[in-house]
């Protein structure tokens, strides 16, 4: 069962509810099969609200061409064939653009002298720790690095390697609405988009459902910080007939206890009625009592 | 002319609302460019007229003609990107996978694959209703966000700036330290960030700064919800004296700024006493950025 957190808009909870659900079910449901994968590969903020035991790190890679000038007869076919420009011919070198390089192969394998071998190029780095019974995932972007699309997709490959496919999987996305949300979301059972109830929350989760009616994924929603601005989320999603499963209260001392790195719902009892509500939610998908 | 990129790393802490006002107290010298085309939100503050649009072509994407294909697969083979799924015995494109490298248009014995312009979203000229030039744009559902579109809003924005003799481009950003993110950050003449008194506000605050650093920007700070932790405060006062970034303003935890955001309004043009403070500071922080920008 694979779950993805996501939002239009960043800053409307994603973080929050993706580890404070995790520690919950991990408790409530005395399980052993909940796997936390932090997917915001830009910025991720998981880890700052658990306290895990580091269990293994490996580099991630990309692979890009490297020019090799032995054999090469500088017939520029590499540049014609890069549509991303990332190959030039300048005078007698072959310069390679690293930023720009997609890693199609092209330029590599329609190189008549095998001139620009593909190797490893580092972009990041996955963490494994243990958080009480839960498994934690981490993957972070090295700075400089552009493009967080491979390192999402390497790092749910590796979740799904690793882990039984029975276990409870947790992605906390990336926040927007382009690639990097998409590779995070595509391959999830169901998306539970959080929002918050104001003109931003409103306009930015419309975004968001375009994008999984285009993918045409299964989703629901929770209001976060509920009451804080208006009813337009609500009406929106009684009119789509879209469901909201839950809604946080909007309350200072939530922001609070947040902004330590602490959990919520441990000393907020409302916030633990409300992930009840989800926890119920995800164990009738889970059990095929929906759709 | 000056270029003002504000940025935060983490979503969600008043970037908008901050860019918002800026653009209220700069009107007449200011062009606006909403870099953060992949959520946009700005235009619900300024409320644009979205007077010229036009579409927004970036890169290519397969098309396989069926009539002409004879089922080799070995576009299927070459694709890094699992963009050419066999559908109904057909090989097809997976719109949403296919990155348009040409591998497989390139390869094809038959040439069945043709590369088409790739629709990526549509850009706007806007005057908004503080009578400025807004750039902004909208990326299409599920489209690349390679930065790409980013810097042509940009680019549109300082261009009318120099043309109409602006001294300001104020860019709002977007969250992230990826593509867009660079792309927003190249060329600017100063970078304010705006942060938030919680973990993960330092935290990502600390990782976009390597990234302006990387591009020799000077930077400033505004610290958002200061009163809502002292402690991280304070860490983020010393990490911006440790790394001379500007630390232009704090502003407490106070949901006017919501509530001035479902009027439609920024918070520098709502009437309440209560606000004043608020308001204060902010006009404070313009003219400290504008100073530093000179």
């Amino acid at each position: 069962m694979k779950i993805a957190i996501a939002s239009g808009k960043g800053g409307t909870g994603k973080t929050t509810l993706s580890v404070n659900l995790a520690v919950f079910l991990s408790e409530t449901y005395k399980t052993n099969n909940i796997v936390l994968i932090d997917l915001d590969v830009e910025e991720p903020n998981s880890g700052l609200f658990l306290n895990g035991k580091l269990i293994s790190s490996e580099s991630k890679y990309r692979m890009i061409p490297k020019w090799n000038p032995e054999k090469c007869t500088l017939c520029g076919n590499c540049q014609k064939v890069c549509n991303f420009h990332a190959v030039l011919k300048l005078g007698k070198k072959i310069a390679v653009f690293n930023e720009l390089c997609h890693g199609c192969y092209a330029c590599s394998e329609l190189c008549p002298t095998g001139s620009l071998p593909m190797v490893k190029e580092k972009m990041g780095e996955l963490k494994q720790f243990e958080v009480g019974n839960i498994n934690f995932i981490e993957s972070r972007l090295d700075i400089g690095q552009e493009q967080a699309v491979p390192l999402i997709s390497q790092t749910i490959d590796f979740v799904e390697n690793q882990f039984d496919d029975d276990s409870i999987f947790i992605y906390d996305s990336p926040p927007g609405t382009s690639c990097p949300v998409i590779e995070a979301t595509k391959d999830a059972d169901i998306v539970i988009l959080i929002t918050e109830p104001t003109p931003f929350g409103l306009h930015d989760l419309k975004l968001a459902i375009e994008t999984m009616d285009e993918l045409k994924q299964e989703y629901a929603v929770v209001i976060n910080r509920a009451n804080i601005g208006d009813d337009s989320v609500e009406k929106y999603c009684k009119e789509r007939n879209i469901q909201i499963i839950a809604k946080i209260p909007n309350d200072r001392k939530i922001a609070e206890i947040y902004s330590k790195g602490e959990l919520i719902y441990k000393q907020i009892p409302e916030m633990k009625e409300e992930l009840k509500k989800i926890g119920k939610y995800i164990f009738e998908m889970k059990n095929g009592e929906k759709r | 002319m000056k270029e003002i990129v504000v940025i935060s790393g983490k979503g969600g802490t008043g970037k908008t609302s901050i860019t918002a006002s800026f653009a209220y107290l700069g009107a007449d010298n200011i062009v606006v460019a909403d870099c953060d085309v992949d959520a946009a939100d700005l235009h619900m503050l300024l409320e644009p007229d979205f007077a010229k649009s036009e579409d927004f072509y970036s890169g290519e994407i397969a098309d396989i003609n069926q009539d002409l294909c004879i089922k080799c697969g070995e576009c299927a083979n070459v694709c890094r990107f699992n963009a050419i799924p066999i559908i109904d015995g057909q090989f097809v494109v997976n719109q949403l996978n296919c990155e348009g490298c040409g591998y497989c248009a390139r390869i094809c014995p038959v040439n069945a694959i043709t590369n088409l312009d790739n629709n990526v979203g549509k850009w706007f000229i806007s005057t908004t209703k503080l009578n400025s030039i807004m750039v902004h744009a909208r990326l299409g559902i599920g489209a690349e966000n390679s930065g790409k579109l980013v810097a042509k809003v940009k680019n549109e924005a300082k261009r009318i700036a120099l043309e109409t003799k602006k001294d300001f481009v104020l860019v709002d950003g977007s969250p992230g330290i990826g593509c867009p993110v660079v792309s927003s950050l190249s060329g600017a003449s100063f970078v304010v960030i705006v942060t938030e008194a919680t973990v993960s506000g330092l935290h990502d605050m600390k990782r976009v700064y390597e990234l302006v650093k990387k591009f020799n920007l000077k930077a400033g700070c505004i610290i958002n919800k200061y009163d809502l932790n002292l402690d991280v405060s304070t860490e983020i006062k010393s990490f911006l004296k440790a790394e001379n970034i500007i630390h232009i303003a704090n502003l407490p935890y106070d949901e006017s700024f919501t509530r001035a955001m479902v009027e439609g309004k920024t918070i520098v043009e709502t009437k309440k006493d209560k606000n004043n403070n608020l308001k204060s500071i902010i006009i404070d922080s313009w003219n400290k950025i504008k100073e530093e920008t000179n």
